[in-house]
This record gives C-alpha cells, sequence and structure tokens, in this order.
C-alpha cells in the first residue's frame, strides 16, 4: 500500500527528529508541531518581559553603584531574550502583535514565579541565584531543540544567562556574610523564594500533559521533574557553603540514589499562581498593558517619520 | 490605538574583520536607520558584531524547502568535481 502523501510527510519529519536534524521556519512540520512550539517559545517570550518587573522594582534602590550597573545590564538582557524569542515565534508564521495581546488579555501564560512580589534588596539575590539558576537548567537543554531558529536563540540566552546567576548568588552571598539583619534579610529571601523556583520546573511527570510528545519531537529533552532533581541538587549545596537553609525540614541526602529528597510541592498555590490568583498577577499585566498604550504615539511618530522620509527619498 | 506595525528586518552581524556577514535572527523597527540601531541593542551588547546589516524581510526570497531534493539534484552526480573522484599514484606529493 502506498502510504498517504500527508503520512510520508510525517515520516519524514519524524525520522528528521530521530537522526538529530534541525527543522527550519520553510520546511514541513505538523500543525500539532508549530502550535506546540508557538505555545511554548511565545510563554517563554512573555516570561522574559513579564520578569524585567520584579527587577526592575529595585533598579532605583540598589545598594550601590556597581550592582545598580549589574542589575540594569541584567534586566537589559532579559528584554532581548524576550525579543530574540518572540522573532523565533515569527518564524512559525505566528503574529506578534497578537500574542502580545493573548498576553494582555489574560489569554496566554508566562512563567508563574514572576507573580511573586520583590519585598526587600535579597529578592534581587534569590531571583538571580534561584530563578535564573533554574532557568538555566530549563534553557540548556533547549540549546538541543529540534526547531532551529529556537535552538539557536536558546545558544545565545544562555551564553548571556551565566552572569545573571553568578550576580545573584553574589549578592546572597554578600548578605549572608554581613550583619545578622543582612544575613536575616537573604534567609528570608530564600524563603519565600525556594518553592516557587521548584514550582518553575511545571507540574509533576505523572500530571504533566504536554512532555510525552515535546520529548519524542525533542523539544524538551529532560522531564519537568528531572531537571528539578537536579536543580534541587545543585543548589542545596550552595546554600550550606554560604550558611543558609532551604526552607524544606524533611530534606535529606540520599546516598543511594544520589539525590536529595524533598517534601511535596504545594501544587494547589502552582495551580492557584498560574491561574491568575497570585499575589501580583494583576498587576505584572496591568504593567506591561500601561507600557504598551505609553509607547504608542513614540510608536506611531516612529512611523510616521520612516514614511516621510521614504516620501522624500522617492520624490 | 496605533495602527500600524512595524515591518520586520533581517539581522546580519559581521563578528570582526575578515569573516562574513552572518545572519543572527531579526527585529521590528519603523525603518532601515532604527532597525540599524536596535540591532545593536539587541544583538551586540557584548560586542559580538562590527558591522551590521538589516535587509527587509519581505525582500528575501528563499528557495523551497519543499523542492529541496529536485532543486540541488544537478550537483549529486557531478563528482568529478571533487579532488576526491582523481586517482593519483603513491608518490606523487604537492597535489
Ligand atoms: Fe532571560
Ligand atoms: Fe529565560
Ligand atoms: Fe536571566
Amino acid at each position: 500500500m502506498i502510504p498517504s502523501s500527508h503520512a510520508l510527510l510525517e515520516s519524514n519529519f519524524q525520522s528528521k527528529i530521530d537522526n538529530e536534524i534541525k527543522i527550519e521556519p520553510k520546511d514541513w512540520m505538523p500543525d500539532d508541531y508549530r502550535q506546540t512550539l508557538i505555545r511554548q517559545i511565545s510563554q517563554h517570550a512573555h516570561s522574559e518581559i513579564v520578569g524585567m518587573l520584579p527587577e526592575g522594582n529595585w533598579i532605583t534602590r540598589a545598594p550601590n553603584l556597581r550592582r545598580k550597573a549589574v542589575l540594569l545590564a541584567k534586566v537589559q538582557d532579559e528584554a532581548g531574550h524576550g525579543l530574540y524569542l518572540y522573532s523565533a515565534t515569527e518564524t512559525l508564521g505566528a503574529d506578534r502583535e497578537q500574542l502580545i495581546d493573548d498576553l494582555h488579555e489574560g489569554r496566554a501564560k508566562y512563567s508563574s514565579i514572576f507573580n511573586y512580589p520583590t519585598l526587600s534588596w535579597a529578592d534581587m539575590g534569590a531571583i538571580g541565584w534561584l530563578v535564573d539558576g533554574a532557568a538555566i537548567m530549563n534553557q540548556v537543554p533547549l540549546c538541543r531543540c529540534s526547531y532551529g531558529p529556537y535552538a539557536r536563540a536558546m545558544v545565545r540566552v544562555c551564553k548571556e544567562e551565566s552572569f545573571h546567576q553568578r550576580q545573584g548568588f553574589e549578592i546572597m552571598m554578600s548578605l549572608a556574610n554581613g550583619s545578622p539583619a543582612q544575613k536575616e534579610m537573604a534567609q528570608d529571601a530564600l524563603n519565600r523564594f525556594w518553592w516557587p523556583a521548584l514550582m518553575m520546573f511545571g507540574p509533576n511527570d505523572a500530571t504533566s500533559k504536554h512532555t510525552a510528545q515535546s520529548m519524542k519531537w525533542k523539544i524538551k529533552r529532560h522531564t519537568n521533574d528531572e531537571l528539578r532533581q537536579q536543580f534541587v541538587d545543585a543548589t542545596v549545596p550552595q546554600a550550606e557553603l554560604i550558611g543558609l537553609t532551604v526552607p524544606d525540614p524533611n530534606i535529606v541526602w540520599n546516598d543511594e540514589t544520589k539525590h536529595y529528597e524533598t517534601s511535596p510541592i504545594n501544587w494547589d498555590e502552582f495551580w492557584q499562581v498560574v491561574n491568575g490568583n497570585g499575589p501580583c498577577n494583576k498587576e505584572r499585566v496591568a504593567a506591561r498593558k500601561e507600557a504598551k498604550e505609553n509607547g504608542t504615539w513614540v510608536r506611531d511618530a516612529a512611523m510616521a517619520y520612516a514614511k516621510k522620509r521614504s516620501a522624500l527619498v522617492t520624490e | 490605538m496605533s495602527d500600524q506595525e512595524w515591518p520586520l528586518w533581517e539581522v546580519f552581524i559581521r563578528s570582526k574583520q575578515g569573516l562574513s556577514h552572518k545572519h543572527v535572527g531579526s527585529l521590528r523597527a519603523s525603518d532601515a536607520q532604527l532597525a540599524v540601531e536596535n540591532a545593536r541593542d539587541v544583538y551586540t551588547r557584548r560586542s559580538e558584531g562590527i558591522s551590521i546589516w538589516v535587509v527587509a524581510s519581505n525582500n528575501v526570497f528563499a528557495s523551497d524547502a519543499a523542492e529541496a531534493d529536485a532543486f540541488y539534484d544537478p550537483a549529486n552526480s557531478k563528482v568529478y568535481r571533487h579532488p576526491t573522484f582523481y586517482d593519483i599514484p603513491d608518490g606523487i606529493s604537492h597535489m
């Protein structure tokens, strides 16, 4: 029997993936693959952009000029990450304005972590160390994602990401070695960001509905739980080294599995935050909408100027 | 409400003198001049380039990926274009 042309396209596509051949924008791809990527890459882009807000909150109050310049550069990088990723969605035929409208109208998701408030300077340390640290664990395997433009964007992002975690850890370390009040501030930030950072890896494998297909397509290379475990194993000793305590009374090293065991995650909190009921969801989306609205006149003026100039040239 | 989305530009960067410009991604900007300036901010924050080209994306005409097999087929049978096609006896050097 001759397979239908669609089945043939589909099997050619999967064999490319199986042979680690990248899929490029003009190649044939199943519609589900395209839609999965648009959803994932746009959520990632939104996370980079919304993620600027909690840190932007402290730029004007950084404790010294060095910290301020570093935080500014870090937040600027996140803007760049968002732009690389929106560009990647456009190679899939997505409409960028539509994606941004989806975010602003509450139809699109972004990482739940950015719906937590940044209450003290130590939170800049906790975010760089834990949130960027968790993001790196997620993003390193994405450099080998089957979709070329996404993989290339992630290579760029990962290169830039490496200072983000270090600058955060440095802040935590300085505070942990500082006065008792400073150390307490660092511990408090760790207490508040630890669990939300673990939730960044997404639901448990047993309940994650997209994982199997995404792994078959090599969009994902590791399951949520694998990456989360990797993060815990890397981070717990880092906390110990600077004299801070991870807020989990049940954390214990298992010498047989060579992994840390942790308490179960409060998934109810996770779903509450994902579904819009976190401490800052409304504030974050409102800030993005306001920024877009307030920038309208700038975008319009630039466009009007461009038209006027091109009219002058062609005359 | 803004009535028009900025056009899309493809960005090419020469990382150092002597190398060709390489495609790095795309961005949106109102005109070519601003596309170059935005490309500097988006793609060369760590001195990744010494020269930037931008090309309006709708001016890029690409070969058809679905036709690739037939399109590049003519080169497949011309193995004699490669030096390894020729037998040269042992002992001959500098060739
Ligand atoms: Fe980022
Ligand atoms: Fe990221
Ligand atoms: Fe980052």
